[in-house]
This record gives C-alpha cells, structure tokens and sequence, in this order.
C-alpha cells in the first residue's frame, strides 16, 4: 500500500481541522481565517493531485484501492469505516479542491466587507472536509455521515446572513427537503447492510458492492416484484434527488440563492448538489445489478433516467421566466443535474461523470462571474436593472460568455457541448425508450435560449441600474454614482482560470479521444477521429448543434433584437404567452401546491396530535380522576350521612347518659369536697342515729 | 461472582444522603450551600469514573456485588451489582446532576432544601440502578418520587401544584400496578431477586408457578400471566413514558424549575427504560412475544405522536418535553423488536446486539443532550426573567453568537447529526431494528424527520431573522458559563467521532442480554 492510499484521509481532515481552528479564532483574526482555509485547501489540493497521479501511474494494476479501519464494537463484529482511492475518487478530489481553492481566494474579495469574514471561512472549511469526505468514502455509513455534514454546512451557509428572514427560511427548507430525500437513504442503507452484512464497498471482496453481495442481492424479491438490489437502489436514489435537486425535491435549491454567491458556486452550483450524482456513480454496480444476462436497464436506472430526464426539462423551462440573475442559474442547475442523472441512467458513469465535472467548472463560473456582476452592481439580482455591464466589466463579461457558451453546448470549443453531447447520444442509444432523448434535446434548447436571454438582459443595450438605484443605494457613496464597477482581481483571475478549464476540459472527452471516459473505466484510451464515424454520433452531434443555434437565434430574436429600454418594460416572451410566463415563472406553483398540500398537512396533523394529546389522552386521564374523585365523594356522603348517623344517634344516647353521670365527675375540687362534705355530715348523722338506735 | 473488597454501590448510594444532611447543618449561607452540593456530586462522580475504570468490561458480567440477607420471611436479601448497564446509568447520573445543580444556580428559595432534595433524588437514583432485589429496588423507585415531587411542587412555575400532584399520582398509579403484579409473583415462587427470576422465567417455570399459586379458574395461564405483566408492564410505560401514558410528562417537564427538569428528562426518564432492560425483557418475554404487534404500534405512536405534538408547541420546554418522549420511543421500539425472534436464530443475534447497544447509547446520549438542552433553556430564562417561548425572541445571534453555536451544537445532536453524539445510538437502532421490524422500523424514520423540522424552526425563530430590540441588550455566555458548558460539548463530540469509549464498555453486558433473551 502506498503513502497516498495510507494518507488518503489527510484530504478532507486538513480543511475539518482548519475549520476546527476557525471556529475557536475572534471574528476579527480575519486574515488567520482566510490563510488557514486557503492554505488547508491548497495543501489538500496537491494531496488530491498526487492521488490523481497514483492512479494514472497505476493503470492497469488494482482498480480499487482502499484502506479500512476499526472503529467501533458490537456484539461479536467491528464496524469498520474506510477510505479508497480509484479513478472516480481521484478525479472528484482534485474537482473539489481546484473549484473550492479557486472559490475559496474568490471569497477573499466577496465577503471582504462581512462582519462575519471568519465564521465564513469555517463553514466553508468545513464543507470542504465533509464534501471531500464523501469523495473518498469507502463505506456507505462513512459516506452517509459525510453527506449529512455536508447538509449542515450547506444550512449554516445558506443561512449565512442570519438576519434576513428569508435567508433563514431557505436554510431551514434545504435542510428539511434533502432529509426527506436522506430518509428513503437511512433506510435503503441499513436495509443494504441487513441483506449484505456491511457497509463497506470494497472489502477484499467481502464489500456490498463486490460481486458475492450482488449475487445475494438479486437473488432476493422484495415489494412490488423488484430485486433487493432494485429497491435498494431507489431508496438510497431518494436521497441522492434530495441533494441534487431531482423533482421532486428540487424546491430547496432556487431558495438556497439566499446564500452568499461563493456559496452559490460551491455548494450549491459544483459540488454539493452533484454530491447526489456522485452517489449513484459511487453504488452503481447495486444499481446496475442484474440477476442473470438481462440486457435491458435494472429498474432502478430506469427510475433514475427518468426522474432526471424530466428533471432536466422542468428546471429549464422554469428558468426561461426568472428574473433573478441567480435564480436561473439555480434551475439551469436543477436541469443539469437532471441530465447528469439521465447520464447514468443511460449512459453509466463516465457519461454522468464527465458532465458533472465539465458543468462544475463552468457552472462555477457562471455562478462566480454573476456574484462579480451582483457585487458591481451594488447587490443589485434582477436582471431587468442591470443592462449594458459589458462596457463596464470587460473581464466579468469575457468569463460569463464562455461559461454561458459552455452551458450552452456551443459546438466544438466549450466543454458543455461534448459532455451534453454523449449523454444525449447516449440516450439515443438506449432500449427502453427514445422519450429521454427528445426531453434531452428540448432541454438543450431551451438551455441556449435561457442563458442567451440571461446575458442580453446582464451584459447588453444601456445600464438600467443608475434609474434604480439612485433611490435605494444612494446612501452608500461607492454606489452613489449608480455606475457600475469591474471587481478586483482576487475575483477575476479565478473566472479567468474557470474560463479555461469550461474550454479546454472538453477535450480530453471527445468521441475521437475519450480519455476522460476510458479512465473511468480502468482502458487505455485510444485517439482516432475515425470514432466520429460510429454510427449515431454525427447525426446526434448535428442536431443537438442545430438546436442550440435555434436556441441562440430565438434567443437573439426576443431580447437581442431591439435592446431593452427601461427595468419596467415587460419581458418579450411574456409579453408574447402571458399566461404560461406567468406558471413559469412561479415555477409551475410547485412550492404554493406544497404550501397549500403537503406543509398544511403536516402542520393540521401536528395540531391534532397537540390535540389528542390535551383531550383525549389527557382527557382519558382526567375522566378517571374524576371518575375517582366521585367515588371518593360518593363514600365520604355514605360514611357522613349513613354510616356516621346511625352510629351517631346509638352514639348519642350513650353519651347523654354520661353526661349525666359525668355531672358527677366535674373535676371540680370544691364540689367534691361539698359532696363529700355532704356524705360526711350524712354518715355522721347515720352512725349517730343507728348508735343510739 | 467476584466480590468487591469494598461495598462500592452502598458507599455510592450513601454518599448523597450524607451530602443532604450535611447541606441542611450547613444553614443559611446559599453560596456555601450550592458549592456544597456541587462538591457532593462531584465526588459521586468521581466514585462513578472510578468503578468505571475498575470494571471488567472483557467479562460483562455483573459486578461490584453485595448480598446479605435482611428480611429472611420477605425474600428480600440486599442484593446490589453493575452490569454495563447499570454502570451506564450511574455514570449518566453522576453526569447529570451537576448539570441539574449548576442550572438551578439561581434559586433563592430554602436554597439548602433545595440541594438537599437534588441528592437525595440522586441517592434513590444510584439506588434503583444498582439493586437487584425487587424488595430495595421498589423502594428507591418509589422514595424517588418524593423529592420530585418537592422540588415540581415547591419551586416550580404558575400551575406547579397540579402538575407535582399529576406526575405524583400518576406514577403512583403506574407503581401499585407494578406492586401488584410482583406480589403475585412473590406469592407464587416466594422470589424476589431480579436474577433468579430471570432464571426461573428463562426456564419456563415462573408462570406455570404463578398459575398453581393463584389458581383462578377463570383464567387461562396465558391470560394470567398477561395480566401478571400488564401490572409491572404500566408502572415501566408510565415512567419511560409511552404514549398513551405520557400525559403526565409535559406539564411536569414544564411547570419542574428547569434545574429539576434536566433530572427528570436526563436521569430519571432512564429509570423507566432501565426497568423495560433489566426486569421486563427478561422476565416477561414470552408476554411481550404475544402482545407484541400492539406495543410496537404503541411504540411507533410513541415516536411519532410525541414529535408531531412536539412541534406544536410554543414553549421551548414542553418542546423538549415531547422531543424527550420522542427519543425514548426508539429505544422501546427496540426492546419490543428484539423479542420478535428468540431462540435459536443466530442470524439474527447481530442485530440485536446492534440494536441493543443503540438502546443503551441512546439513553446516555439522550440523557446528556437533554439535560445540556435544558441547560440552555434555564441560562435563558435567568437572562429574560423566566421567557422562554418559541415567538418571545428572535435574532438572538446577533447579540449572543456563541450561546447560539453552542445551543446550536446541543440542537443538532439531539436531532442526530453524525459526528456529534445522537447519530450512533440512532444508527444502531435503526440498523437493528430494520431486519426485525420493518414496517414499523420505516415509519419510525418520519420522527426523525419531525424532529429536524421543531429543532430547525427553533433555531429560525428564536435565534435567527432581525434581532428582537428588547434583547439589544441580551448577554452572550460568560466565560464561567463557556467553562462550565464545555465538557458536555466536548463529551458530545468525543461520543460521536469515537463511540467505542462507551461501546467497549458496555458490548460485553448487551451480548449478555440478548443471549439470555430465550424462552
């Protein structure tokens, strides 16, 4: 075993420990928080590239490398915990940490003027470890604690300005929705750890992903006809949709833009929400576990390809009538997580991978370039105010057209279009349905359609934000002028270093170099354009480019064409569909539905059981005691009145006779002296008289 | 059966009834009084780490035992001994009660009285967890509720009385029952040493004795022994509590001083879950084994019913009141779970020593975070003059940030977020119980569910959105306060990230349980 597999788990320890430090340190040790976040980062990110390099250098050796331990007892048998280092773990270490390095010296700049600097920098410290965590899990309950820690700074950084009641709520709404998802996990999990008997993954061939555990597992049918394997599956799946915004759970994420922008990109843009996709990458020999040589789908690809699928059309039709810069990107976010899911669903896992890691940096991109925008434009998000900031802010504008073009799956030069182009062929390749292909492809249009509608409004025709904000900011005398402003380059150069990796990541997963795929999957990765020639790929790459020009051009034609003129002027699309601009954008009413259903359920249900509990229960417990209470009363009237009375008047003649014969008992002394005075003279009188008698 | 050169238990057991008369010649000087009392407890918990570190835990068998013979006619013999359990108790106890003690700082009423009460409470608490004859047992059982009730009734808030002489009652009611019920059984095998009874029961002899004894020829030996259980079966279900016998619960919890609170939820909650371990399980099996489809609902209900009334709530303790139900109906859904499968079915001995060492961690750690929960409830109150309701606050973390993050800490442990300390005891449970009951098992999760939904709308409301202005003013934690708090913080984490410093303790005793779990 090497030093990097032995000291593997130094990669999320490093930033816990820092975040450890940062929360003991005074708000004011702002640059000791900052160096000690970054520094740990940094250091975990060498760490992660040195793994990365194992693997490369251990090609065709052993695919799975772990290392496990002992860490508690009971009956007979230690639950170990573990960690592993494959071609998946190392490609989303070294994701993470660049992201979360770039991100995190990008923070320096954005949370510059927050109170709350150091506290910031821990719980993004502590993401880091918890993500990084999962990443390099080798036991699913490892892996679990990881994800549930991830949550919580995900809650912490959500509602990280605690003072806006909105912030808080969207916090305690992410927390809430992904449990929901983490239930159907807890379940699936212990459930997983009854059939198998471990929640290791790879264990010498003793873990529940190796083959003697699948073999048990299909073996078994469970509820509905399904394989355990299938059931399994879907539960730990529910929480995978939980996290990664699936419908759905999605509802959480467009709320969670409450948090600070870096968060957005981080947390809730590039690793956090893919966390869920990762999962189902992670367990997918459970998902894809089949009972004989079946070669249709198992039923839990199926439901996985399908709820993303939908996924990705919903979130991008919602996202076509936002107006909150961040808000589409939130369900551009949703909708890309959808294909990643149908990715795997169709595809397997280099396909979900390979967008996941090309949308993380882009989508990190976007994310950052629209926090460098909100922070130019005084805090301003919608963008009906902003307009025109191309001329202010050159480099922001450079940065987010290469990350919208990569979103978009502009051909050939942006990373976007090669990953959404092999999950869509993918699913056009796939035996059960072609329906997730078209769904695919309609989302890629709206995709282009969205993020060209986004930029016009952000970055083209006159700034609409000097009209806007001449009232609401003008106590702020930066702002003052209402003119917008480039950030500083702590902020720009990592979009700069984002915008390069959104180009150039395409290429190392072409059809006519697939390397990224072809490490995954543990095969020598061969360069020859003759691939483009497979049958399939063309035509799919064709129409798939085809549609994100006609996405670009209506693009253009609604929003480019005349440029907008004042914030108040009403969106060309509305305009043109009021009533289905309207559904879109309140997100299809799914939040009021689960207002008006499921939360009014909940709390009615809540009530009634506050009110059996004070009435029946309760009540059941007071019927008695007053039910003893009669009783007792019942017998203290039967003793008084009957008991009492008949003995009283027996009583009573008894004791007037010795009242009288007490008469004689006084206690007086003088009387008994005069009686005996009186007895005395009679006795006298007697003897006297008898004497003489 | 090793004896102990010294009688440990009684020294322990005897130390806080020294300490309450010792209080009461200490007269009026209340600081005097508290650090007294503080000492007191003090030493009892160093008695408690010292038999912790001196028990066997390879054998896990009972320890530390006295016998000796005292009302030959009775049947009663002084009979004490730990087993991990028992040990897992007095040392929650020892823990526990300083936190009661420094919670209760503020009280300026009979202060000596007050602390004296406190100790006895504790002494009747060792007592119940180290007898092993009925006899004793039932006495420091029922001797426990009259501090209780003193301390609900003489310091407690506007409806005290009512709620002292509920709880009273009630548990009475629950304790007669149980007499009873141990009376037929006494009656019957002339028995009443806990051990030899499990022996007696395990072998199938106690009830067919029952039935020659009490030959009611209206009942069938099933029926009677139903009944015979049902008495002792109250008594614990009261006490734990289970819904629907829980009533007594939040007004106590709530009308208790909250120092008083912290004993009640975190030490004497466990008296009730200890007897379902120690006396029920082995003793009335097989009743259980034919009721058992109704008592898991009743425990379901338990987890459910009291998470849902939980977040009805207003007030910050009657929250804690029912989250308190709430978490001891995991361990009883256990304990009705393992008796599902007995005998000789080995595949399924691993789960239930997984999920018996989750009962046992869960009573520890709920014991400990309940009382640090309540804990934080009485440094609010003494900061508001007595304000404790979910809607009185708001912002709070703007003026107080780490009274925030620890109580946040408290929070999140006790909804069962990994790496702090309720996770384990709660994966344990649900890994244990999932293979035996697994309807029941799944619909438990919802209380989880429930549970994060009143903790989080705690920390939305009363912590965070803008600060409330009549708590510009609001006093973070004082130092004194961070000292006092942090080893329960620290204990909180130190259980999360390594829980084999309990579970190697206690394994040995729960594989023991659960093996004579056969009849």
């Amino acid at each position: 075993m090497t030093w990097i597999v032995q000291n593997l788990w130094l990669v999320p320890v490093l930033p816990t420990f820092a975040a450890g430090i940062n929360a003991l340190l005074k708000q004011r040790s702002r640059i000791a928080a900052a160096s000690l976040a970054i520094g740990s980062m940094a250091l975990s990110f060498l760490l992660s590239l040195c793994a990365f390099a194992h693997v490369l250098g251990n090609r065709g050796g052993e695919v799975v490398l772990t290392q496990n331990v002992r860490w508690f007892q009971f009956g007979n048998e230690w639950l170990k915990l573990g960690w592993m280092l494959d071609p998946l773990t190392a490609v989303m270490l070294v994701m993470v940490t660049l992201v979360g390095l770039l991100i995190f010296i990008y923070s320096v700049g954005y949370m510059a003027h927050d109170e709350n600097f150091t506290r910031f920098f821990c719980f993004m410290a502590l993401f880091a470890g918890a993500m990084l965590g999962v990443v390099i899990a080798n036991s699913l309950l490892l892996l679990f604690m990881c994800w549930e820690i991830v949550g919580l700074t995900s809650y912490l950084l959500i509602g990280f300005w605690y003072a806006k009641p909105e912030a808080a709520a969207a916090a305690k709404k992410a927390f809430i929705v992904t449990r929901i998802g983490d239930l159907g996990f807890l379940i699936g999990m212990v459930w997983l750890y009854a059939q198998t008997g471990t929640l290791l993954l790879y264990d010498g061939g003793a873990g529940c992903l190796e083959q003697s555990s699948l073999t048990h597992l299909v073996a078994q049918t469970t509820i509905l006809g399904m394989t355990a394997s299938a059931a399994i599956g879907i539960l730990i799946f529910c929480g995978a949709a939980g996290k990664s915004g699936q419908v759905p759970l999605h509802v959480w994420l467009p709320d969670a833009m409450e948090g600070p922008t870096p968060v957005s990109a981080l947390i809730h843009a590039a690793t956090m929400v893919a966390a869920g996709v990762f999962l189902i990458a992670r367990i997918y020999p459970l998902m894809g576990a089949h009972a004989g040589t079946l070669l249709t789908p198992t039923i839990a690809l199926q439901v996985v390809t399908w709820v993303g699928a939908f996924t990705a059309v919903f979130g991008a039709t919602i996202a076509v009538a936002q107006y909150d810069i961040k808000r589409i990107l939130a369900y551009s976010t949703v909708s890309q997580l959808g294909y990643m899911m149908m990715g795997l669903g169709v595809g397997g896992v280099a396909v979900g991978m390979f967008h996941l890691i090309t949308h993380a940096f882009f989508k990190a991109l976007l994310f950052l370039g629209a926090g460098s925008v909100i922070h130019g434009c005084s805090d301003e998000q919608d963008i009906r105010r902003m307009g025109g900031l191309r001329k202010y802010m050159p480099i922001t504008f450079a940065a987010y057209a290469v990350g919208m073009l990569a979103l978009c799956g502009f051909p050939f030069f942006f990373s976007g279009f090669w990953s959404k182009d092999e999950i869509l062929h993918a699913a056009h390749n796939w035996s059960i349905s072609q329906a997730p292909f078209y769904m695919g492809a309609f989302g890629a249009l709206l995709t282009a359609f969205y993020m060209t509608r986004q930029v016009y409004y952000v970055f083209a025709g006159n700034s609409r934000l000097a009209m806007a904000s001449k009232d609401s900011h003008s106590a702020d005398a930066h702002h003052a002028s209402g003119i917008p402003h480039e950030s500083p380059a702590v902020m720009t150069i990592p979009l700069v270093i984002l915008a390069a990796f959104a180009i150039l990541l395409g290429f190392i997963g072409t059809p006519a170099w697939p390397w990224f795929q072809s490490f995954l999957e543990d095969k020598p990765a061969t360069f020859s354009f003759a691939a483009f020639s497979t049958p399939g790929i063309l035509p799919v790459m064709l129409s798939s480019s085809l549609l994100v020009f006609l996405g670009l051009g209506l693009g253009w034609w609604f929003y480019g064409r005349k440029p907008i003129e004042t914030a108040e002027s009403p969106d060309a699309l509305g305009e043109l569909q009021p009533s289905i601009f309207t559904v879109l954008g309140h997100a299809y009413y799914v939040d009021t539905l689960y207002g008006a259903t499921l939360i009014r359920l909940n709390n009615w249900w809540s009530r009634v059981c506050d009110w059996l509990d004070r009435w029946v229960w309760n009540g059941a417990v007071q019927t008695v005691s007053y039910f003893v209470l009669g009783v007792a009363w019942l017998d203290d009237f039967f003793d008084t009145n009957i008991v009492n009375n008949g003995f009283d008047d027996g009583c009573q003649s008894v004791s007037r006779g010795g009242q009288i014969l007490s008469l004689l008992q006084g206690g007086r002394i003088q009387t008994y002296l005069r009686i005996i005075g009186c007895a005395l003279i009679a006795l006298v009188i007697f003897l006297l008289w008898g004497a003489k008698a | 059966m090793s004896a102990f050169p010294i009688p440990m238990l009684s020294i322990l057991t005897a130390l806080p009834v020294a300490g309450s008369l010792v209080l009461f010649a200490l007269g009026r000087n209340k600081n005097l009084v508290r650090w007294s009392a503080l000492a007191f407890s003090f030493a009892a918990l160093a008695l408690t780490l010292f038999l912790w570190f001196h028990f066997d835990s390879t054998s896990g068998a009972l320890q530390f035992q006295e016998r000796h013979l005292w009302v030959a006619p009775l049947g009663a013999e002084y009979h004490v001994g730990i087993d991990g359990l028992g040990l897992l108790m007095l040392l929650l106890s020892s823990i526990v009660v300083p936190i009661g003690m420094v919670a209760s700082w503020q009280i300026q009423e009979r202060v000596p009285l007050y602390f004296s009460l406190v100790l006895l409470l504790q002494a009747c608490l060792f007592g119940t967890f180290t007898a092993l004859n009925f006899f004793h047992w039932f006495i420091f059982w029922e001797l426990s509720l009259i501090p209780a009730f003193f301390l609900i009734k003489v310091w407690g808030g506007p409806n005290r009385t009512r709620a002292a002489t509920q709880f009273l009652v009630y548990t009475m009611v629950g304790s007669v029952a149980m007499l009873l019920a141990f009376l037929a059984i006494f009656l019957a095998t002339r028995q009443f040493d806990f051990i030899d009874l499990a022996a007696l029961a395990q072998s199938g002899h106690l009830m067919p004795a029952v039935v020659d004894k009490l030959a009611w020829h209206r009942f069938t030996p099933e029926h009677l022994g139903l009944i015979v259980f049902a008495g002792a079966f109250l008594g614990f279900a009261v006490k734990v509590p289970l819904v629907p016998f829980h009533t007594w619960l939040p007004s106590a919890y709530s009308e208790a001083p909250t120092g008083t609170t912290i004993l009640l939820t975190g030490a004497m909650s466990k008296m009730g879950v200890y007897g379902f371990l120690r006396i029920l399980l082995p003793i009335f099996g097989p009743q259980m084994q034919v009721v058992l489809t109704p008592l898991l609902w009743l425990a379901v209900a338990t987890i459910i019913l009291s998470a849902y009334a939980a977040l009805a709530q207003k007030d910050l303790k009657r929250i804690f009141a029912y989250s308190s139900v709430n978490h001891l109906g995991y361990c009883l859904l256990v304990i009705f779970a393992v008796v599902k499968f007995t005998g000789g079915d080995a595949a399924l001995t691993a789960e239930k020593y997984a999920a018996m060492n989750g009962v046992l961690l869960q009573m520890f750690n709920h014991g400990l975070t309940a009382a640090t929960m309540f804990w934080f409830v009485a440094m609010l109150e003494k900061r508001t003059g007595g304000l404790r309701g979910l809607n009185d606050f708001g912002g709070l973390r703007k003026v107080a940030p780490v009274f925030t993050g620890l109580m946040g800490i408290a929070l999140f442990s006790s909804l069962g977020l990994p790496g702090l300390n309720g996770f384990i005891g709660e994966f344990l449970i649900f890994k244990g119980s999932f293979p035996l009951v697994p309807w029941a098992t799944s619909l438990a999760v919802i209380g989880l569910l429930i549970t994060a939904i009143f903790v989080l709308g705690i920390l939305q409301k009363v912590f965070s959105g803008p600060l409330n202005e009549k708590w510009a003013s609001f006093p973070d934690l004082t130092m004194g306060e961070r000292l006092a708090l942090a080893p329960a913080i620290g204990l909180m984490f130190a259980l999360g990230l390594y829980p084999q410093l309990v579970l190697g303790v206690i394994n040995n005793s729960v594989v023991q349980m659960v093996q004579h779990l056969r009849f």
